[in-house]
């Protein structure tokens, strides 16, 4: 296939793209926290980066998301600006939450990231809310709630799952299974033996997908997509995935208890997304190895401009703790 | 002026601003039915899309008025205080915290109406009267109307306010009568309306507990004891000039509460007039709320609990020994 025969080229490129912007993301966050450059729990979306940027590659800019504590990939994945991202990484008055969320609760209401949730579940109500709008205004935008496997087990999951279908609402349910709840594997706490099942139980569609596959997560994100758009309902994405680095960084240096062995961590390390997308990309023809160093380099360079936006970005200030509380402020106690 | 009842007052002012605001809809379980008497004739009036009756899943749907009020709606949940300890997550979490951990990004016009139920021998489960501990949480505004002019007036704020609001309806106001303008009116919030005046004693009560403190100061009249009350309306924010104002000319306060006692909004009032207007006081400031038991079923012992008539006259009475 010639480079321009396939439609597709910038899509798979941009998707490349975005894949590596995530990953070099959290590389780079995982170096601040181990300098102590930045504080706080930071949550690496690495070998995961293929679910949310092929979700996402499904969606218009005015559709809407929300994410969870592992918070970097989904709002990258969806356009965000990773300068603000990385600020807010520094608690940055710049930072998309002027330093008030963290690395767990990256939002950019404007290109509808409707915020990640360090409450497992906890955002699932708050997409489906944006759903059910989308659908009383008659308008054709649809919602992805991300959420991991860990989450799938908690009442708000079930309960706007039953919501979604009910009413049918444009919601596409994108599960990210990386098999651990923290250390808790997926087979020990869930019933059935794929998340996607429990699609049935709410009469909507329920795919099991490759979450090492770019390509793949894209064609069955879009499919649930373009079905929510007609109004026909939600559907539930299962992206089979991997979290190649601990639940948070740090951990590992408390957890006593293996949970994983390395021969699956090093099985797993092997269909990385990354990789397989690039090979993908020279094998069909669609890029050469040079196009891939390009768009690796320029990765490099928004990674640096974005590391010296933080680092050069002013804190708050005292006075800011108590902005934002409100739209319309009502008096606040000062001392 | 028209006299009305606490429930088509409020009734009527769902109904108004739904007629100006095509984003207002309403939203809660068995509503079209108007279950908590409220929101009856609504479906006939606007329809389906804009009165939905919601699954049995509170998280659910009130979690998902943050969402809908995050894009552009502006929703009103109904429901029993009962039912939102189910969605306290979404209602912490969510509701109170989204604005703020956002930097300011979202903006949440929703109103929660929540009924609150007490003395009517539901035992404890749907007996709750839990506005204390929303107060412990920043970023919910908080009323509590006890007239019908009250109701429709703050309601109507509510409603035009870009801030989430918890909007508790005292049932054993929803017969109470009153006058209530005919022309279309707000009243703002954090500010105490004088339900009564007087010169010797402040008496701070709270949605249900303000005709049984009006009725205490009748008996109190006879005494010789004029006793100010005061209804604070709004409890976030509140108005605490004008408790301070009425306590330096009376010398004397009494706070009167439907919560528990530990922790409650008389507790937080006492604490104010006792750091704040100290050197006003003649007496030591009393709190008469709910007593730390969980309501009982039978009829003989529910009544026992809440603060009544003989109990806001004793403590009234406390101040002046």
């Amino acid at each position: 296939m010639s480079n321009d025969a396939n439609p597709d080229r910038a899509l798979y490129l941009e998707m490349l793209r975005k894949m590596l912007l995530i990953r070099r993301f959290d590389e780079t966050a995982v170096e601040l926290v181990e300098r102590g450059e930045i504080v706080g729990i930071v949550h690496t979306y690495i070998g995961e980066e293929a679910v949310a940027v092929g979700a996402c590659a499904a969606l218009n800019d005015d559709d809407y998301i929300t994410g969870n504590h592992r918070s970097h990939g989904h709002p990258i994945a969806k356009g965000g600006d990773v300068d603000r991202a990385m600020a807010e990484l520094f608690g940055k008055a710049t930072g998309y939450c002027k330093g008030k969320g963290g690395s767990m609760h990256l939002a950019d209401f404007s290109i509808g990231i409707l915020g990640e949730s360090g409450i497992l579940g906890s955002a699932l109500p708050v997409a489906v809310g944006a759903a059910l709008a989308s659908k009383l205004r008659k308008e054709t935008k649809v919602v992805i709630p991300f959420f991991g496997d860990g989450a799938s087990n908690e009442g708000a999951c079930h309960e706007t799952m039953n919501l979604a279908s009910v009413w049918k609402l444009p919601v596409v349910f994108v599960c990210e299974n990386n098999q651990y709840a923290v250390t808790t594997s997926y087979q020990e706490s869930v019933s059935v033996e794929n998340i996607s099942d429990r699609a049935s139980a709410y009469n909507m569609p329920g795919v099991l997908v490759d979450g090492q596959d770019v390509v793949a997560m894209y064609e069955a994100t879009r499919a649930a997509v373009e079905r929510a758009r007609k109004g026909e309902g939600p559907s539930l994405v299962e992206g089979r995935t991997y979290r190649y680095r601990e639940h948070s960084e740090g951990i590992n240096r408390i957890l006593r208890e293996p949970y994983r062995s390395e021969e699956e961590v090093q099985a797993w390390l092997e269909r990385d997304p990354i990789k397989l997308h690039q090979e993908h990309l020279l094998e069909a023809g669609v890029a050469n190895q040079a196009e891939i160093d390009e768009i690796a380099e320029g990765v490099e360079t928004v990674i640096a401009g974005a590391l010296q936006f933080a680092r050069e970005s002013p804190l708050p200030e005292p006075e800011d703790l108590f902005d934002d509380l409100f739209t319309n402020p009502i008096p606040i106690e000062r001392s | 002026m028209t006299e009305k009842t606490f429930a088509v007052a409020l009734n009527e002012a769902i109904k108004e601003e739904m007629r100006l605001d095509p984003s207002v809809f309403v939203m809660g379980e068995s509503i079209r039915g108007g279950i908590y008497g409220i929101t009856g004739g609504l479906h006939q009036e606007f329809g389906d899309d804009r009165v939905l009756d919601t699954p049995l899943s509170e998280t659910g749907f009130m979690g998902a008025a943050v969402g809908a009020a995050a894009v552009g709606m502006r929703p009103i949940v109904g429901s029993l205080c009962a039912f939102m300890w189910v969605a306290m997550d979404q209602f912490v979490n969510q509701v109170a915290k989204m604005k703020y951990m956002f930097g300011g990004q979202a903006t949440l016009p929703l109103v929660y109406r929540v009924g609150v139920m007490y003395g009517n021998n539901s035992a404890a489960h749907h007996t709750d009267r839990p506005h204390p501990i929303y107060m412990n949480i920043p970023g919910l505004k908080i009323v509590m109307p006890t007239t019908p002019a009250d109701a429709k007036g703050l309601f109507k704020t509510a409603l035009r306010d870009d801030d989430p609001v918890l909007f508790f309806e005292d049932n054993t106001l929803m017969g109470v009568r009153g006058d209530v303008p005919d022309e279309d009116f707000t009243i703002p919030y954090g500010v105490a309306d004088v339900k009564r005046e007087g010169s010797d004693v402040t008496i701070l009560a709270v949605g249900g507990m303000v005709p049984r403190s009006l009725a205490a100061a009748e008996r109190l009249e006879a005494d010789g004891i004029s006793a100010e009350v005061l209804d604070p309306r709004s409890l976030v924010p509140l108005d605490k000039q004008a408790i301070l104002d009425s306590v330096a000319k009376t010398g004397r306060f009494v706070a009167v509460d439907s919560a528990h006692k530990t922790c409650s909004f008389a507790s937080e009032a006492c604490a104010i007039v006792a750091q704040e207007g100290f050197w006003s006081l003649q007496a030591p400031p009393q709190r008469v709320a709910t007593l730390m038991v969980h309501p009982p079923f039978s009829p003989a012992l529910e009544p026992l609990m809440y603060p009544d008539e003989e109990r806001i006259i004793a403590a009234v009475k406390r101040t002046f020994e």
